[in-house]
């Protein structure tokens, strides 16, 4: 307190009981958030390796209880979970890099302001944003082309997405240098060669961004499987998942199979536990790769929001 | 090479068309004589080709893949006006004019669709509007640059979660005999608790996960607009003796509006789109009467049924209301705030 005293004009001593009041409310604000946010997940990782019968009575709260592996230990053995992973793998690695194909040309194109049909152009790309033909047409349309059932549904038709397209070429609009393009258009290099040795090699950030936002999106993808793939050995992980986590459907060795009110609350603990394990397990890839990603995330946030 | 110049011409040849006297008219030193005649725009066109084939080439993948698998089921639109016909496919049936959209609008169920829906987007439209600017606000405040990102980080990280991985915690977390949440209530006396079977929790469930999930993500977009404010502008506040409250209210407030407006107008182009994919995840038998919105009615009826032209004069209802909202709402933005998409 008295060091206080003699510091002759500190921001400490021009506080106001109001300036006190509102970082006391905005630390307890950012506090409520933050707890909010992070304590589901982190329940889900304790309950996983917790005893079912402690955490479905209440008594888990702060560490594990009671360790148990049996969840874990039910999901190393159901096969589902290994093929939906395995499809998902595939239909992520393929679809992404045919994502980048398409879209970083594209949107390198898109961005030479030389290029006259460029206007008309991204209308003909944005207007798909909000405006689309309706899940039949859709298909009907997959069905004529023979790709219900086909893991290429996967893949073909999400080949570009435009929000990414457009942050993209705000990216190669604003960052690339024109007069590195200049003197190499002296040399006598064209688009295709510019594109691939400079504007590529100088793009890195970007390709993380929307090649990262590809990622998730076939990550996550659930909805494809469930209108167009009928056959189970084709289904990504996010159908095994709801097919364990929400339709409640028997687990190898019949532990998960008392869902809903049938069975009592006994077995419906131990398929909780499971839940909480399958949770973590098709989780944890982008748990774990998101401390290091996550400020190219944002990074694109910002790109898209330059208004292009 | 003429190959390639022909086919990306062909691909799109109605583009080129359509772009040509733009393009010979904002060439420098291209004389602008009248409307140009044909050999003239031949040779534009031509010259356009010989010049730019190179981009058109690198544009082609992305514009055919937009033309099948965005244009072409708008063509099949029509058969919401049509009766589908297996043999015939997807242009051919007989033409029934209205017939689905009356048989739609007469519906017994049309009412409580449009009620849940609207109730549901409307909902997430204004929370998951407002919320994020809160919280932008809010972060933007905190002293210390390692604690400010630590916020940021924590708050979107549920963003990157699986749509089915968060209704599979939704379920996990409320289950009325295990859940977490009803075990914690239990503590103050709560224990009537099955908030995944009552339809008057359907809302607020759906639109707290939404919150939880997306708010920390869409405030990226306003803090980005806040740190591009100018320090003077807080420094000049400070030396009049602004508080902390009156510098949010009158500096960092009216910094957002720009984008808090655009924002706006493409949540209105979604207001029917209460999201299919967690609405249908999260129904069951129990809440259904809250939980059956326009676009799971679409899937059962035209996928689980095979009711086609039923379900895409649904669909095409759906989309042209939210289309309609769309515009209107920029046009109104324009007139008001003098900011719009276009």
């Amino acid at each position: 307190m008295t060091t206080t005293t003699l510091r002759p004009t500190t921001l400490r001593r021009g506080r106001t009981l109001g300036d006190l009041l509102f970082s006391i409310g905005l630390g307890t604000f950012i506090v409520l958030v933050l707890f909010a946010t992070l304590y589901p997940i982190y329940f889900v990782m304790i309950a996983s390796v917790s005893d079912p019968t402690l955490v479905a009575t209440g008594k888990v709260w702060v560490i594990p209880q009671g360790l148990s592996t049996f969840g874990y230990e039910q999901i190393l053995a159901d096969p589902r979970i290994w093929t939906g992973y395995r499809n998902t793998l595939l239909y992520t690695v393929v679809g992404t890099t045919l994502n980048l194909v398409v879209t970083l040309p594209a949107a390198y194109a898109l961005s030479r302001r030389e290029f006259a049909p460029r206007k008309f152009l991204m209308f003909f790309f944005a207007f798909t944003m909000f405006f689309s033909g309706g899940l039949i047409p859709i298909y009907l349309l997959y069905r004529d082309l023979n790709l219900l059932d086909n893991w290429l549904v996967f893949v073909i038709p999400s080949a570009l997405n435009v929000y990414n397209l457009i942050i993209a070429r705000a990216f190669f609009e604003n960052s690339l240098p024109e007069e590195l393009f200049e003197a190499a258009t002296l040399d006598g290099v064209g688009y295709l060669q510019f594109f691939w040795r400079m504007a590529i090699p100088l793009s890195k950030a970007i390709i993380a961004v929307i090649g990262l936002y590809y990622l998730v999106q076939h990550w996550n993808d659930f909805f494809t499987g469930l209108i167009f793939v009928r056959d189970y050995e084709k289904q990504p992980l996010q159908i095994v998942l709801r097919d364990i986590l929400l339709s409640n459907q028997a687990f190898a060795g019949g532990a998960g199979g008392a869902g809903g009110s049938g069975g009592g609350a006994y077995a419906q603990q131990f398929a909780d536990q499971i839940k909480y394990g399958v949770i973590i397990v098709s989780t944890l890839p982008v748990l774990l790769f998101y401390p290091f990603v996550q400020k190219y995330f944002e990074k694109g946030v910002m790109v898209g929001s330059v208004k292009g | 090479m003429a190959q390639i110049r022909d086919g990306a011409g062909r691909k799109v040849g109605g583009v080129v068309a359509l772009t040509l006297d733009e393009t010979a008219a904002k060439v420098p030193g291209s004389p602008v004589v009248g409307p140009m005649t044909k050999g003239r725009r031949r040779r534009a066109v031509s010259r356009h080709l010989r010049t730019r084939w190179q981009l058109w080439l690198m544009v082609a993948p992305a514009v055919a893949v937009t033309l099948v698998f965005a244009y072409f089921p708008m063509y099949g639109i029509q058969l919401a006006f049509r009766e589908f016909d297996f043999t015939a496919g997807l242009t051919g049936g007989e033409w029934v004019g209205m017939k689905y959209f009356n048989q739609f609008f007469t519906s017994p169920l049309f009412w409580d669709l449009m009620r849940n829906t609207v109730a549901i987007s409307l909902t997430t439209l204004v929370v998951g509007f407002i919320a994020p600017i809160v919280l932008a606000l809010a972060v933007n405040q905190v002293v210390g640059l390692r604690r400010k990102r630590f916020t940021q980080t924590a708050t979107y990280l549920p963003h990157f979660i699986s749509i089915v991985v968060v209704v599979g915690m939704l379920q996990v977390f409320l289950s009325p005999t295990t859940g977490v949440i009803p075990n914690f209530l239990s503590f103050f006396g709560v224990t009537d608790t099955n908030y995944l079977g009552d339809p008057d929790a359907f809302v607020p469930v759906y639109v707290i996960s939404e919150v939880w999930q997306h708010c920390g993500w869409n405030s990226i977009i306003y803090l980005a607009a806040l740190s591009s404010i100018d320090t003077h502008l807080y420094e000049a506040a400070r030396v009049d003796g602004a508080s902390r409250p009156q510098i949010i209210r009158h500096i960092d407030l009216p910094a957002l509006i720009p984008t808090m407006v655009v924002l706006f107008i493409l949540n209105m182009g979604g207001v029917l789109n209460a999201g299919f994919e967690k609405v249908f995840l999260m129904q069951n038998p129990l809440n259904l009467s809250a939980s059956e919105v326009i676009s799971t009615y679409a899937y059962k009826i035209g996928i689980l049924q095979s009711q086609f032209s039923y379900a895409t004069a649904i669909g095409l209802f759906n989309t042209v209301i939210n289309f309609a909202f769309l515009v209107l709402t920029n046009q109104l933005a324009k007139k008001f705030a003098n900011t719009s998409l276009w």
